[in-house]
This record gives structure tokens, sequence and C-alpha cells, in this order.
């Protein structure tokens, strides 16, 4: 995978004392600290990520923890006091930092755009004029523009509402005129600053739906600033942790459910539903681990109420459930059995544990099976997983 | 007088002094430029004068309201606009108010012209604007006829010397309310643009500019009130129009005369705010 944009120990400091306060941040100091010494504000301190191509990065945080801060260095929005902020630009990589202002300029107009909270849309202008005018500014000549514009508002659906002013429109619409702006340019990196924190909450679903489908087709890089965990575990590839100007955790979402990095990130954590990210995955017990009787057969539960003999090819020849013979159905199939047949079922890895929990229910409280893609038998969920995993203990 | 006084006193700090040395120095080496730019000046001002004067007033005052029709599309504002100047020439006040119309006009075009370019300056750079700030309030606050004995012996009489009183006194807000609706461009917008690579003078053209022009047009409406509000003082030292009538109203006790070249300004300055309220009023 190629990388997108690359982070190298990136501090921001606001403020005239800029020595003064990087000296500070290298012997580890707070964001407190520096703005009592030297009445400089750390935006901040020694950020390291790598993006990589057709993700979506989110940077998570509360307000102040330098989530913004951090995304708008790739843009030059915010000046880097120290480090480098590397940037695809074609076959070449460049540091943003350092780069001259035509760079810079080239950089705006063809390889990366942004969308903001607020929208950021001139009121003076219509919708097209709108999302035209990254390609005004890069001197797209006009015929060209109005076809490329054209086709945008399609793509958000806007089109019947092109000769419209952007105040004539509802917050969700003119939130879809900032996606079209950005996505008119073509730039294949996009910043996203909390796109979707200034609408309710049933308009911020059906924008992330949208987002996530025109990705699906699109293949941008996205890096997505959020502080609703929810909408960074829905959306996000990678999730990137931030307080206080530094960067806590960065990994999968199930990762930062699963393995908090520190009390910052449980709380964080501490209201999200884990059914809307843990996978069967990420909750079984792996075949090695799991109790192994004479013949090659195997117990999936703790309780020794099921076990499945398997053969050589690691595929499953027989299953018994409290000593008689059982058949093995796929949870996909959950709905449609009836709840009397001794059976066991099996999942994928990528099987929503909400879904194996429904096939559990349906057992009786049986163990789950874990199956991969050549149906060759990889582990196990018993009732003690699905629950300490819910309980995150 | 006690001896703390008495000795401030005796060492007064001779400002007046200088001032008069500073206006003798540019009298005494630059006085034909003075008075060949403020010749020139009156030449043009007269000939405009002259040349709107030819024009019948009837018809005048017919093309001033359609041109108020054409700046605001309102049917009721034409009427009104072409029924105030019929009231003026019918109070055979028609030449004085071209006269004044000119003034006003043109210090208001020179005002803005002068203080627009200044308050996009002041807008972008903060240290500029700490520094103009004293400067504008000495422009507004300074008594008017304070002033009006300088230019007079750099121009001499004449309207030449009242349109630079004027344009000095009409500057100030200008500058402001430039300034003011630059500083006020909402932070996002300007970001949007940045964030699209925008140049400096693109971001001036195509987003500032645009975003303060409300504001800037207050401006200019303001400018021209202000103006009107010379065109008394500017009379003082020779600038012709109303502000003669009424001077010369004042001088003789003429309640009639002063009535009535008094509300041939209010018309005037009624007319002219209708006109150029542009985009001020909030539709599009």
């Amino acid at each position: 995978m190629t990388v997108a944009v690359d982070f190298k120990n990136v501090d921001i400091v606001f403020g005239a004392d800029q020595a003064g306060s990087l000296a500070m941040i290298d012997k580890g100091a707070t964001r407190a600290e520096i703005l009592e010494k030297t009445g400089n504000v750390l935006g901040c301190a020694g950020a390291s990520l790598t993006v990589h191509e057709g993700e979506i990065s989110v940077l998570m945080g509360l307000s102040g923890s330098g989530k913004s801060t951090l995304l708008r260095a790739v843009n030059r929005l915010n000046v880097v006091s120290r480090g480098q902020v590397l940037v695809k630009d074609g076959d070449k990589i460049v540091d943003v930092v350092t780069c001259d202002q035509a760079t810079l300029r080239r950089l705006r107009q063809k390889q990366v755009a942004m969308v903001f909270q607020q929208f950021g849309l001139l009121p003076w202008r219509t919708v097209e004029e709108n999302v035209g005018l990254g390609l005004e500014l890069a001197g797209v000549p006009e015929p060209e523009r109005k076809e490329r514009v054209q086709r945008q508002l399609k793509l958000v659906n806007l089109d019947q509402w092109s000769k419209k002013y952007a105040h004539e429109l509802s917050g969700g619409m003119q939130q879809r005129v900032g996606l079209a702006r950005a996505f008119a340019t073509e730039a294949p990196i996009l910043l996203m600053d909390e796109p979707f924190s200034a609408l309710d909450p049933l308009i911020r679903t059906k924008l992330q739906d949208e987002l996530l489908q025109l990705q699906a087709e699109l293949k941008k890089t996205i890096i997505f600033v959020s502080h609703d965990l929810e909408e960074a575990l829905k959306i996000g590839s990678h999730i990137t942790i931030m307080e206080g100007g530094r960067i806590v955790q960065t990994g999968a979402p199930e990762d930062i459910v699963l393995r908090p990095a520190n009390d910052y990130v449980r709380d964080f954590i501490a209201n999200v539903n884990p059914l809307s990210v843990l996978t069967a995955w990420n909750v079984m017990r792996d075949s090695r681990d799991l109790e192994h009787g004479d013949n090659g057969w195997v117990w999936l539960d703790r309780r020794k109420t099921t076990r499945f003999k398997i053969d050589e090819h690691g595929l499953v020849a027989a299953a018994e459930r409290d000593g008689k013979p059982a058949i093995w159905v796929s949870c996909a199939d959950v709905e449609a059995q009836s709840e009397e047949a001794a059976q066991v079922f099996w999942a994928n890895p990528g099987t929503s544990l909400k879904t194996v929990m429904l096939a559990m229910h349906r057992s009786q409280t049986a163990p789950v099976a874990l199956f991969d893609d050549q149906s060759r038998f990889v582990g196990a969920i018993g009732i003690r997983d699905v629950l300490s995993a819910v309980l995150r203990r | 007088m006690d001896p703390i006084s008495q000795f401030m006193v005796d060492h007064k700090i001779p400002i007046g002094a200088w001032g008069k040395a500073f206006f003798g120095f540019l009298t005494d080496n630059f006085d034909t430029i003075f008075r060949a730019f403020s010749n020139g000046l009156n030449f043009l001002l007269d000939g405009l004068v002259n040349i709107l004067l030819m024009v019948p007033p009837v018809l005048l005052a017919l093309v001033i309201a359609i041109v108020a029709w054409l700046l605001q599309r309102s049917r009721p504002l034409a009427i009104g606009v072409f029924l105030g100047l019929i009231f003026i020439i019918n109070q055979n006040l028609w030449k004085q108010t071209v006269q004044t119309l000119v003034l006003v006009v043109a210090a208001a075009a020179m005002a803005m012209a002068i203080g627009v370019p200044l308050g996009i300056w002041a807008a972008h750079k903060p240290k500029v604007y700490r520094i103009m700030l004293p400067v504008l309030d000495l422009m507004q606050t300074l008594p008017t006829f304070v002033y009006l004995i300088p230019v007079l012996t750099l121009f001499g009489l004449g309207n030449a010397p009242g349109l630079i009183v004027t344009i000095i006194f009409v500057i100030p807000t200008a500058v402001r309310l430039t300034h003011l609706g630059v500083v006020s461009v909402p932070k996002s917008i300007i970001e949007a643009g940045e964030a699209f690579g925008a140049t400096k003078s693109q971001l001036l053209w195509k987003v500032e500019l645009p975003s303060a022009l409300p504001t800037i047009m207050a401006g200019l409406t303001q400018s021209i009130m202000l103006s009107l509000s010379m065109v008394v003082f500017a009379a003082l030292i020779g600038a012709g129009g109303l502000g003669t009538e009424i001077n010369r109203a004042l001088g003789s006790r003429r309640i009639d005369l002063g009535l009535e070249a008094g509300l041939a300004i209010v018309v005037l300055a009624i007319v002219l705010d209708r006109m150029t309220r542009i985009g001020v009023g909030g539709k599009k």
C-alpha cells in the first residue's frame, strides 16, 4: 500500500516563543505548563502518523485535543513548528512544511481538498458557483468547469439546486455542496474537519452513509476529524486518538475498543456499543486453545456440551451436541432455522458479534464455531467469550 | 498664577508656530504647484457643472430618476426621486443644487477611491491600522474651521478647496467601513479560499471584497451623506451651491431663503441615500 500522507514528529505551537516551547516539548511538558511558562499554545506535539492510500483515517479526541490542528497541517492552514508532513503529489513526495508557495498552491488546488465543519460556502454565490470554486481558482476554463461541476452535483443529488444560493439550502444540503466542491477538484486526498458535527443526528447518519458509498466508488484518501466515537468507528478504517496535543493510540477500530491504551481512551469508549464494532474474530478462542479429546474430537465450550470431529484437512467431519449427533449450519441462515433441531451454528471471522449472539440465542446458548474461507475450523465462541467482550473484562 | 503653571506657560510648546511655519514653507516653495492643481480642479468641476446645466432641468431630473430606477428597480423610488427634483426646480434652486451635487458626488467618489484601498490595507495589517487610527480620529474630530484656513492659504478660494476639505472629512468613514467589512469576513470562508489554493489577489477579489461589499456600500452612502453635511462649510471658502445660499441667508437673516435651501439639501440627501443603498437592504 502506498503512503498518501505521512506525519513525522509534527510539533505545532501557536505563539511567538517557538524555540522555548519546542525545548519544553522535548522535556515532555504538558500544554498547561507550556502556556504558563511561554504564553504559547501547544497545538500538537510529536505526532507521527501514516495514512495509506484509499484509507479513511479518523483523528479523534475531545475539543482542544489537537486533532483539527494536526489535520490542518496537511494543507498548511496551520504552520508546523517542527517536523515533516509528507504528502504524495503524483509520483513525488512533497514536504508541505518546507515547500514553496507555488507548490503549496498546486497541492491545495489539485491534490488536497477540504470539507469544513461550518461548510465555508460563499453566501453570495450559487450552489454551482460554490462547487466550481476550486476549479476557478486553479484556472480551469469555464466549459470544462461547468461540465465537472454538473457531474459532482449529480453525484451528491443536488443537480436540481444548482442555481440556488447556498444560504437557501438546509444544513445537510449545504454540506453536500461542501463535499461536491471538494470532489470537483478531483484531489485524491480529502481533509474533513468535523464535517457532520453541525448537522442533526438523522442527517448526520445519512451523510455518513452517503460518504461511505461515494468512498467505495471514488477510493480517496480521507483524513477525518471527529469527536464522536460512534462516527469514527462507523467510517474509520484507522482511528487515532489524541489528548492534549499528543497521539495516545492508533489502530483499527476494534483494537481501540478491545485494547484501550489508557484511561482516557477507556473513558472514550465507555459509552460505545461494542456490538457496533466487534466481529466474531475479535472474541473467538483459537482452536489450539480449545480442549482436544480422542480421535480428532474438539470441545467447543468449557462446559463440554458441544464437540466437533475435525478431519486431517481441518474440515468438520461430525458434530455432537449434548451427546447426540447434530448438524452444523451457517449463522447467515439463523432466521430460517427452527429452534428445536439439534444444530451448531458456524460463522466467518468477519461476522458481526451481533449475529453470533443471535445464533447463540436461537440455539439455547450453544457455542458458535468459526470457519475460515475454506470452511476449515479455526476456533469457537462460547457464551463467556461474548460476555467478557461486551463487558470489556 | 501659581509658579508651576507659570513655569509651564513660559515654556509653551510652540505647536501653532510650527504649524504656521510648515504651511508657510509649503506656500513659499510650492505655491505654483498648489495653485495649478487648484485651477485644474476648478476647471474640471466648473466644466462638469456647466455641462449639466446645459441640459434642461426637467430632462436632467428625468435622467436621474431613470438612473435611480436602474440602480434599485423600484418604481415608487424613481417617482419619488423625480418629484423631489421637481420641487427643487420649483424653488428656483436648480443651479445651486447641480453645483452641490457635482461637489458631493466628486468628493464621495474620491474619498472612496482613496479610502477603500487604505481600508483594505489596514484590514490586512493590524499594525498599519493602529497607526492609521489616530490620524483618522484627527481628521474627523478636528473642527472643520481649523483646516479651512490652511486649505484656503494653499489652494485659494473656489470649488477645489471645498472639494479637498470635504474629501479630508469623508475619507475616515470610507476607510473605517471598508476596514470593518474586510475584517468581518468570516474566517471559515477565508480558510475555504486558502484551502482551495487561492492566491492573495484571488482571495481579495473572490472572497474578501464580495463578502465585505454590503459594508463598503454602506460606506459609500455614509460618504455621500457626510459630504452633503460639509457643503455649508465648503461654501465658506468659495465652493458654490446650496451652501452659499444658506450662508447668505444666515448673513442677512432671511428665514425664507434658509428654509428653501435647507429643504433642497434634505431632498438631495434623501435622493442620494436611497439611490446608493445597493446590497444593504438584504435583497439580492
